[in-house]
């Protein structure tokens, strides 16, 4: 199987949440990326189902708009047997006003052993794990991490390079509002992969720039890399006049066939999702032998098992 | 009692199996198994993480030698199936499992290094039956030491000894640990 060698130490998991990649040493990413290639097996088995998480209860609370991180948990967490419920703010008491600490008080008052979170503010995962009992798991959070996103996004280039150390990687487009971003430039340099950033100068963050280059021209960013990844531009984000249009955009920033052409033969494209075509990615390149796209998705359902496994499989405090 | 049993490595050690007898008795497991077999689908082998993969890869080695034909090999982690997984204290590393066969209507026999309390059998036995339904599953281990608490036997054993519950047995294997040995600790 295609899987990366398991190299981890054998060191034993210790925190209690997951709120971003930042904390987290490269020995503990190695064991969340080897437990998920073991959690990754399960899926293809004919029955997807193992009795790990059993009697345990996870609750994913949804404050901002998701299709695939929430499904992907609720889907981990149905493999491994625990038993969730999904709340998403629209159509919750939150739309009557209620405040996130009420909301997660008494969701709490029913003891789940998690809570999944996924809030429009920077730092609302780290403020419930400060203020509740339950353990958190960072499901996005504002413009500041998605842990989950960047281990899933390792895994993949794990499976399609055999490393992450080495790697030339650019990350490309909306920098200023992507989590994914600032999850992945953590996990990313960490691991000893050279990250380029390639944004408008007005979506070009420069509070990174003495662990990454940074670079606006994307035909010079993108030449010879390893790994392309492609970002949404966050239009829903955006207070005021970042770009000028969307076509314009396309044009200097969108990866196209063309400018692929530029990287190394055996690049690899990533995206987070969900893809604006013909914005940030031409359709052909989104559904080209390059595109790991579906397969970030399939990595994601077992590195959230792995992060579960890792912050429940053990002894109850 | 064996002269090896006489000759403790340390005062509170005692060898049970050396590297020679260890690997006879994998070779007279085999030899039995070969015997048991019936019909012409030959038998999978599947061991249990960590000692009982390399163990199932000797019994599958044996069994080509003398049958000349290629045996499906596995290996199972049953971590995920364990009953103490709430009560243990860090996670445990998850390790391979790795059926890439069908084993449905098939015999198949699960290997494991030391047959003790039966609870590692019974997870290993629910997380098989996940993967189809074969048409017998069988166990072979190297040691059994008793004091099941499980309705659980094995059919192919290497060698039974008497233990008590505080003893511990070490079982040795070269793929792992550079030698071949098995070595009962007395508390």
């Amino acid at each position: 199987m295609p899987l990366g060698e398991v190299t981890s130490p054998r060191l034993p998991w210790t925190r209690r949440h997951l709120l971003g990649i930042e904390p987290l040493s490269v020995e503990e990413i190695t064991l969340i990326l080897d437990t998920a290639v073991q959690m990754r097996e399960i899926m293809d088995r004919p029955i997807k189902k193992v009795p790990t998480l059993r009697g345990r209860t996870v609750v994913n609370l949804f404050m901002e708009a998701s299709t695939r991180t929430r499904a992907s948990f609720e889907m981990a967490e149905r493999i491994l047997s625990a038993d969730s419920l999904s709340i998403q703010a629209a159509g919750s008491s939150v739309a009557k006003g209620e405040s996130l600490l009420d909301t997660v008080k008494n969701l709490e008052a029913m003891t789940p052993d998690v809570i999944v979170i996924r809030h429009s503010s920077a730092g609302a995962a780290n403020f419930l794990a400060r203020t509740c009992n339950s353990r958190i798991v960072n499901a996005g959070d504002g413009a500041h991490e998605h842990p989950t996103q960047a281990l899933l996004d390792a895994l993949t280039l794990r499976q399609a390079k055999g490393r992450i150390e080495g790697l030339r990687v650019a990350i490309v487009g909306d920098v200023l509002h992507s989590r994914v971003a600032r999850s992945n430039i953590h996990l990313l340099t960490k691991m000893g992969a050279e990250v380029t950033l390639c944004a408008p100068p007005t979506l070009l963050p420069q509070s990174f720039s003495n662990v990454v280059t940074l670079n606006w021209r994307f035909d010079e960013a993108i030449e010879g890399v390893d790994v392309v990844m492609m970002l949404r531009l966050q239009q829903e984000r955006m207070t005021s006049a970042f770009i000028s249009t969307t076509r314009e955009y396309h044009a200097q920033y969108g990866l196209t066939m063309a400018r692929l052409k530029k990287a190394k033969t055996d690049v690899v494209v990533l995206h987070p999702g969900p893809m604006n075509r013909g914005v940030e990615i031409a359709s052909d390149v989104a559904d080209s032998k390059s595109s790991l796209i579906l397969d970030q998705v399939t990595n994601g359902v077992a590195v959230r098992m792995a992060v579960l496994y890792l912050l429940l499989g053990g002894g109850r405090e | 009692m064996k002269a090896e049993r006489t000759r403790p490595k340390t005062p509170k050690e005692t060898r049970v199996l050396t590297g020679r007898s260890l690997r006879a008795a994998i070779s007279s497991m085999a030899t039995a198994i070969q015997g048991d077999q019936k019909g012409t689908s030959p038998v999978a082998i599947v061991g249990i993480q960590s000692r009982g993969v390399p163990l199932a890869a000797r019994l599958a080695g044996c069994l080509e030698t003398a049958t000349r034909r290629k045996i499906d090999l596995g290996s199972l982690d049953i971590t995920l199936y364990r009953d103490d997984l709430s009560t243990v204290g860090t996670r445990p590393i998850l390790k391979a499992t790795r059926i890439p066969f069908s084993i449905d209507g098939r015999t198949v026999i699960l290997v494991d290094d030391v047959l003790y309390t039966g609870r590692t059998i019974r997870a290993a036995l629910d997380e098989l039956v996940d993967f189809g339904r074969p048409a017998r599953i069988a166990l072979a281990v190297l040691i059994d030491r008793g004091h099941r608490e499980l309705p659980i036997q094995a059919d192919y054993v290497g060698k039974g000894i008497k233990t008590s519950r505080l003893d511990r047995v070490d079982v040795r294997l070269t793929e792992i640990d550079g030698t071949d040995e098995v070595v009962l600790v007395k508390r």
